[in-house]
């Protein structure tokens, strides 16, 4: 009504709010294509050689290997397992329920620094060698939050007599699920394991802590801020994760849009 | 058509009790739906009428008792197994399925082959009135179309029972309506034993060959829509069903044929036997009722159209509520006052003939009743 009124302060705000958070990302496709070793203004030039560079440099690909199928296989993991977990707590009454989906939920806010180095001690303890493996477990644990909040949206929007219909026309419970349910919250699976995915691929702390000697992306390029002289190839790097992340991260918000449009349900949120 | 009381039994429902925890959902149902009647179930929201269709239904287990379908003990037949079909309150309909897919959702076990099946989802499209519709998306269909859609679904596995979860309740007046007639020509036509949920007096009224009124899990009373507006069983019903003006009474006599009262406004009556109700509450003490349109309102000049057996009272027109086709007046009867100085007012409707006035507020008027009009709650 009068947001016309109102708008010039808080309009300043909001653009100011937004260039602080995304101005930052925005200079790492500059000094990509930046032809100078130093990243610094002025530019020196364009050049495409640090994406070139970065293609033929051989660790940086065995950290792109590993990151891929750590951040596969924990997003299939962790979406498996968060869809059992919305499930059971939408479907079903329970004693200890809330209790229960508390303790999946709480990795999204307890410190990582602390999951991290548990994690690491209840390994060393258990006498299990640090891999690739151990990151999996670690990076499913960390991505169960997000994969139990977006299939409980999924289940929760579905007419629970949806189910009793397919029953009740002859089908047995678990066909029901599978003809009636499975379609209807697919969206929000594919949705899940996307978002997983991307947690999962950029994530440092549990990968650092858990890989042993096998690197990940975020740690490869951790390892390689000390040389100033790769910089300009993290750069390059660093612009094609971000690209990555938006991809994925729309067709997450894609997929998880059409899950709620298909079941006719009112959008109630998500992470986008 | 065979009388509905000469016909078979479908459903027989033998002390059916349900508990959820403490809490004691139906209490002892005692019930006998026949082939090819249409049953309603009728109360207010938690009296158990949708866990006693569900049961039905077979989605909720009993506690003891005994459910029969076409004879046969439903203890331990799943809902997937048991001769009935349901519509959901919701419609359920499957929203990433085409209407045809939806309708025909039920075929996928039936050993006939493609093309047949096809057919019979037409056919009940069809029937339904949604021919052509098959092809459509179900997700993009109107509440009236989802409706005849969770209809066909359920009615093309030809099913002994239809079960009806207020299916009405969604959709607004005007539809609804049209959808009471069809689907009372849709039972006619199939008939199968329908057996509908819902807490609308009226719905229940127009559509059913018998109600069952349930309160807090139990029948309060088991009748035609008739014997149930004309001699409700108890004082909540009569209240639950339509509205009736209730006044205390006093008993003076009693014979074979009738029972001697006196009424404020009314002075003394013969109540005839049939209308007397003895399922009042103990400590209640005595009621007579009667429908707003059981007594008639006349000028007080002129000749009124009063038969032999009918009474006159005067009276006092203190309210007119308008509705068009017909008004509410609310009438101060002469000597109402006259038990304990209490003013009753009660309320008596009227249908506006074309031409006449309607009576001002504070108008005398003539009260003409008689009484086989009144019912006694004693």
């Amino acid at each position: 009504m009068n947001g016309r009124f109102q708008g010039g302060g808080l309009r300043a705000y909001a653009i100011l709010y937004l260039l602080f958070l995304y101005a930052p990302i925005l200079l790492l496709p500059i000094f990509a294509f930046n032809a100078g070793t130093i990243v610094a203004f002025p530019l020196k030039g364009f050049t495409t050689g640090w994406f070139v560079q970065m293609w033929d440099n051989a660790a940086l690909r065995k950290a792109l290997t590993n990151s891929l199928i750590i951040a596969f296989s924990a997003s299939i993991l962790s979406t498996c397992l968060g869809t059992f977990a919305a499930r059971a707590s939408t479907r079903f009454r329970f004693p200890g329920k809330g209790a229960a989906i508390g303790l999946i939920m709480m990795p999204l806010v307890m410190p990582e620094i602390i999951v991290s180095m548990s994690l690491l001690v209840v390994l060393l303890a258990v006498g299990i060698e640090l891999s690739i493996l151990t990151v999996i477990l670690g990076h499913t644990l960390i991505c169960m939050p997000y994969a139990v909040a977006i299939m409980t949206t999924a289940f929760s929007s579905l007419d629970k007599s949806l189910e009793e219909a397919a029953y009740d026309l002859g089908e047995t419970r678990f066909s029901a699920f599978r003809l009636v349910i499975l379609p209807l919250v697919m969206p929000g699976i594919i949705s899940a394991m996307l978002m997983c995915f991307t947690v999962s691929l950029d994530e440092f702390i549990i990968a650092f802590f858990l890989a042993g000697n096998e690197p990940t992306l975020p740690t490869y390029i951790f390892s390689q801020l000390r040389f100033p002289k790769s910089i300009p190839v993290i750069m390059a790097l660093g612009t094609l994760l971000v690209l990555a992340s938006i991809v994925l991260l729309g067709i997450a918000e894609y997929f998880r849009r059409r899950g709620i449009a298909r079941t006719g349900a009112k959008d109630t949120g998500g992470f986008l | 058509m065979t009388p509905i009381a000469d016909r078979k039994p479908m459903i027989e429902c033998r002390q059916v009790q349900k508990y959820y925890g403490d809490y004691h959902a139906l209490r002892g149902i005692d019930l006998t739906i026949r082939e090819g009647e249409f049953f309603s179930l009728l109360g207010p929201s938690g009296c158990g009428k949708t866990t006693l269709l569900r049961t039905i239904a077979g989605f909720e287990e009993i506690g003891s008792g005994v459910v029969l379908i076409d004879g046969r003990d439903m203890r331990g037949v799943p809902a997937n197994v048991r001769p009935t079909n349901m519509v959901f309150q919701s419609y359920a309909i499957f929203p990433h399925l085409t209407v045809a897919e939806n309708v025909g959702f039920g075929l996928r076990r039936d050993p006939r082959s493609a093309a047949d099946k096809a057919r019979a989802v037409e056919e009940a499209l069809e029937m339904v009135g949604l021919r052509g519709y098959g092809r459509r998306a179900a997700h993009a269909l109107s509440g009236g179309q989802r409706q005849r859609v969770a209809l066909a679904r359920a009615l093309i596995l030809k099913p002994k029972v239809l079960l009806l979860d207020e299916p009405l309740s969604a959709l607004d007046r005007k539809m609804r309506e049209q959808m009471q007639v069809e689907l009372i020509k849709l039972q006619r036509q199939v008939g199968i034993t329908f057996v509908l949920v819902t807490h609308d007096q009226e719905e229940a009224l127009v559509m059913s060959d018998r109600i069952a009124v349930m309160f807090e899990g139990e029948i309060a009373q088991l009748d035609g829509p008739e014997a149930l507006y004309a001699r409700p069983a108890s004082r909540r019903v009569a209240d639950f069903i339509g509205v009736m003006n209730f006044l205390p009474a006093r008993i003076l006599g009693e014979t074979d044929q009738a029972v001697t009262v006196d009424a404020p406004g009314f002075g003394i009556v013969e109540v005839p036997s049939r209308n007397v109700s003895r399922a009042n509450p103990g400590d209640a003490e005595p009621t007579v009722g009667f429908r707003p349109e059981a007594v008639t309102l006349a000028p007080v000049v002129g000749r009124g159209p009063e038969r032999a057996v009918d009474r006159v009272t005067g009276g006092v027109i203190e309210e007119v509520v308008y509705y068009g086709d017909m008004t509410y007046y609310d009438v101060l009867m002469d000597g109402s006052a006259r038990y304990d100085g209490i003013a009753r007012p009660v309320r008596v409707s009227m249908r506006n003939l074309f031409g006449r006035e309607v009576p001002d507020v504070g108008t005398r008027t003539r009260v003409i009743w008689s009484p086989g009009s009144l019912v006694l709650f004693r």
